[in-house]
């Protein structure tokens, strides 16, 4: 009952919560990096440095009238949030945040589950999030918003395409597709996969930040040409779903970049047991993999700050004509050494 | 006890939806009803222990095909409410003829698999989990098999490239 009942449901609710804050100090981060790079101050007033910013914010977009618009198909408008947000939550269920740890004399493992088909169900499950998108574009009946919900089909099929391709090669290296396995191969092998596979992990991170709608790839909500995008016509907490959802997969993008990349809670140089490299041993596991992903997510809002957008022939050309052929190149040239080795 | 509730719920939902699909107005409805379709067959496959072929199932047709066909059904925005379409080149007798072949084929199936089943030395030899056996019956059971299909898939591929282009 305890280990199959009360300690799954504990993790869930703690990993719930946990994604749910920081999704939305995400959004203060954001704003505070764009800030720095624009040599602005970004958020000061609530809080000291706008620490309480978030709070404010989804108080303000909770208390906000909830708009439908008459012309809308009601009910795939009030689907289309929902659709978006559960996948983006329930991905988090295979993402291993360590390995098992002591905790009040039991032993326990810092991930909800390991399936032996992990990261297939990552990548499908993420791939139904685009519906929520899609409809909430066209159930709006609104010109722009169906214009961005086109755009952003087309754009997530053409890199799902490319990422997917390029997590073939990295399976190929691991030899399994269970994220803690992968992990403990790269354990096993004594260095972290980015070394091997260095152009599948430049590959997937670009197709990540298309996947996620991020700058410089992020057409479906291009402010200046849509007047906002799929949400255009979204209001209050239904409108906040769709931000929490892609800030959601942003940090999914950047936890499954460390799993399979960077050696997930694997401290650096895992295997060499010298006495300088001793202290690296004494940061519980966790923290590495909370550190990696960091780095990334930062990296997802230096990109944002540095990078205009794509225009919209460039972003299919680099899809289907540089990353697929890339990604299959890769794929068959891992093969080889796989096969000759 | 548990799997056959499972089992019959989710075929009753599966039903449903399928009832669904062809029966609403909307043709934006029905693509989505044939997604709710998938998923539960996915639920179905994960119930049968085929957590690979659920995975596959979500990920090629609920998530890359039916955004698909989404897409297509967007662009074409069909105005004209669906019963004062009709097509005069509907040819009735050929379609009942390939609904007549498809139900000859289910029975077929039905039969054949109540027949007790052959043994296959391939599968049942390998060790390891669903995505193993998968691998091993596709690319060493069923190679030939395989590898028409997937000539069959490139050739229709390339003659929709040619009928939808003149000038290549």
């Amino acid at each position: 009952m305890l280990d199959t009942v009360v300690i799954p449901l504990l993790k869930i609710l703690i990993l719930l919560n946990g994604v749910l804050i920081a999704v939305t100090y995400m959004v203060l981060l954001e704003r505070k990096v764009i800030a720095w790079v624009q040599v602005r101050l970004g958020p000061m007033r609530v809080g000291p440095y706008g620490i309480l910013q978030p709070i404010a914010d989804a108080v303000k977009l909770m208390v906000k009238e909830d708009i439908t618009p008459t012309r809308a198909d009601k009910w795939v408008f009030t689907a289309a949030p929902i659709i978006v947000i559960v996948p983006a939550l329930i991905v988090f269920a295979v993402i291993p945040f360590g390995d098992q740890v002591d905790l009040f004399g039991r032993t326990v493992s810092l991930y909800v589950t390991d399936i032996n088909v992990g990261l297939l169900y990552i990548v499908s499950v993420a791939s139904i999030g685009v519906y929520g998108i899609i409809l909430g574009g066209w159930a709006s009946n609104s010109k722009y918003p169906l214009l961005a919900s086109l755009r952003a089909s087309a754009q997530l099929i053409s890199y799902e395409v490319a990422v997917t391709m390029t997590l073939v090669s990295l399976i190929v290296v691991a030899g399994s597709l269970s994220m803690v396995q992968i992990v403990r191969a790269q354990q096993d092998a004594h260095v972290w996969f980015v070394f091997l596979q260095p152009v599948a992990f430049v590959l997937y991170f670009i197709g990540g930040l298309a996947e996620t709608n991020r700058a410089p790839f992020d057409l479906p909500e291009a402010e200046q040409e849509l007047t906002g995008g799929f949400h255009t016509e979204y209001s209050g907490m239904r409108f906040a779903l769709f931000f929490l959802a892609e800030y959601a997969n942003m940090i999914v993008v950047s936890a499954v970049a460390t799993t399979l990349f960077w050696g997930g809670w694997l401290r650096p140089f895992p295997s060499i047991q010298v006495a300088p490299l001793a202290w690296l041993g004494l940061v519980p596991g966790w923290i590495w993999f909370l550190a990696k992903t960091f780095v990334f997510l930062y990296v997802f809002l230096w990109v944002r700050a540095t990078l205009p957008r794509y225009r919209y022939d460039q972003l299919m050309r680099l899809g289907w004509k540089v990353l697929i052929p890339l990604a299959i190149a890769n794929l068959i040239v891992t093969g080889f050494v796989k096969v000759l080795l | 006890m548990a799997e056959a509730i499972a089992f019959y719920a989710l075929s009753v939902l599966i039903l449903g939806f399928a009832i669904l699909v062809v029966s609403t107005r909307n043709t934006v409805h029905s693509v989505l009803f044939l997604v709710l379709n998938f998923l539960c067959v996915a639920a179905l496959y994960v119930t049968l222990g085929a957590e690979f072929l659920a995975v596959i199932q979500v990920l090629v047709y609920a998530g890359g095909i039916v955004v698909l066909y989404l897409f297509v059904v967007m662009l074409v925005n069909l105005k004209r409410p669906p019963e004062t379409h009709q097509d005069p080149r509907r040819q009735t007798l050929t379609g009942f003829v390939l609904a007549g072949l498809v139900l000859g084929e289910l029975v077929a199936i039905a039969v054949y698999s109540a027949l007790p089943p052959t043994p296959t030395g391939g599968v049942a030899s390998v060790q390891g989990g669903n995505v193993e056996r998968v691998g091993y019956a596709l690319y060493v059971d069923y190679l030939i098999p395989f590898e028409v299909a997937s000539m069959l898939l490139l050739v229709a591929m390339i003659g929709a490239i040619v009928l939808a282009k003149k000038e290549l």
